[in-house]
């Protein structure tokens, strides 16, 4: 049943795939070989989708891996349930594993030793978060294509992005009661006004 | 039950409107978790982070299942989790099902590159907000910053940042305890 191997095989994404999103990647790229299921044409459409809708991108990338699996066994109505079925696959060893992991933490909280070994990795986990935001900044401030044909570093630079984000970040500081969703959506609507 | 549901709807809502992975969800969490919820504190939070980024899956839905476990246990975990899940599979599906060359349409584009924008001035509060309580002194100050470029300028995996520091972090305060004890001794 090709829907058992779709759950299995992501089930063993979720299992090997440490670090976030992308770190699926390389799997699906070799799921992609061994299966036939989907191309690699299908891959590098199903990231660019990934990335411009919201949600976590391995989520999203499942999901649409597995629309194109199972439509291509039993059409529309296959491409439903497939997409059902490889992100809960995806996500059901990190269930089980975090729930264990959690269970004993909350169990383990007052030891020192675990105080220890956060005392440290609190601090990396900020570095890794400050990190991923600077990776953003620089999809958004400055572009690639641009900087590789004309070699001028500032005029890769987008101004406009570049504003918008700063007067975001002075708005956060100013009204701290306003939902971050709200600035997503103003963010969109002023990339859409102004064509960013 | 009612507790049961909320985590379902407030992890949709974050999952909805979580543009660019794992790490864009924080100043979201930030808000709804900890600021008007009290689900969960800062410090709790930047630990969930710490340990979701070297277990295997996917970070946000790791976190989601920390903060239910927390609450709820099991059922806890299962609900937040699936509402995490949940907005991303319906978007997807549809698209999948019936928008072609959605990554192609202008306006698409256009808003994406504005929420970018948005999502780094975001990050950077959170991270601003959270250093208070994670930088604590020099050698927290220097570990933020050595990890910070270092995954940024190298291919490095999150996960061996994770493992090493959380072993230098207990070699720090270990050695710091013998010296207090000594201390005493004397």
């Amino acid at each position: 049943m090709i829907f058992f191997e779709l759950f299995f095989r992501f089930f063993f994404v979720g299992l090997f795939s440490v670090g976030g999103g992308l770190a699926t990647l390389p799997f699906l790229t070799e799921m992609a070989e061994v299966t036939g299921w989907f191309t690699q044409t299908d891959i590098s459409n199903m990231i660019a989708i990934s990335e411009s809708t919201p949600g976590p991108i391995g989520i999203n990338m499942a999901t649409y891996v597995g629309f194109q699996t199972g439509e291509g066994f039993a059409g529309t109505a296959g491409g439903f349930l497939g997409a059902l079925i490889a992100p809960l696959g995806l996500t059901a060893p990190a269930l089980i594993i975090v729930l264990a992991i959690s269970k004993m933490l909350l169990r383990f909280r007052s030891s020192k030793y675990v105080e220890w070994v956060f005392y440290g990795l609190r601090a990396a986990s900020l570095g890794l978060i400050a990190s991923a935001c600077l990776g953003v900044a620089r999809i958004a401030f400055f572009s690639a294509d641009a900087f590789s044909q004309s070699a001028d570093f500032f005029a890769a630079v987008d101004y406009k992005s570049i504003i918008l984000s700063v007067l975001i970040f002075l708005g956060v500081k100013k009204f701290k009661k306003i939902h971050p969703i709200v600035f997503i959506l103003i963010a969109a609507a002023v990339g859409i006004l102004f064509k960013f | 039950m009612k507790l049961l549901l909320d985590l379902f709807y407030i992890f949709a809502r974050i999952g909805g409107f979580t543009f660019g992975g794992g790490y864009a969800m924080l100043p979201m969490l930030q808000k709804e978790i900890v600021d008007k919820r009290k689900w969960a504190t800062q410090d709790e939070l930047m630990d969930y982070y710490a340990i979701g980024q070297c277990t295997p899956g996917i970070i946000a839905v790791n976190v989601a299942t920390f903060i239910g476990t927390k609450l709820k246990g099991f059922w806890g975990a299962l609900f937040a989790t699936l509402g995490v899940i949940t907005p991303s599979i319906i978007i997807i599906m549809i698209i999948a099902a019936f928008v072609s060359g959605f990554q192609d349409i202008e306006a698409v584009t256009h808003a994406f590159n504005g929420i970018r924008a948005a999502v780094v001035a975001l990050i950077l509060s959170s991270v601003i907000k959270l250093s208070k309580k994670s930088i604590v002194d020099k050698i927290t100050a220097v570990i933020f910053v050595l990890v910070a470029l270092l995954s940024f300028f190298t291919d490095i995996s999150p996960v061996l940042f994770i493992i090493a520091v959380a072993f230098i972090s207990l070699g720090i305060n270990m050695i710091k305890a013998k010296k207090m004890k000594g201390g005493e001794e004397k």
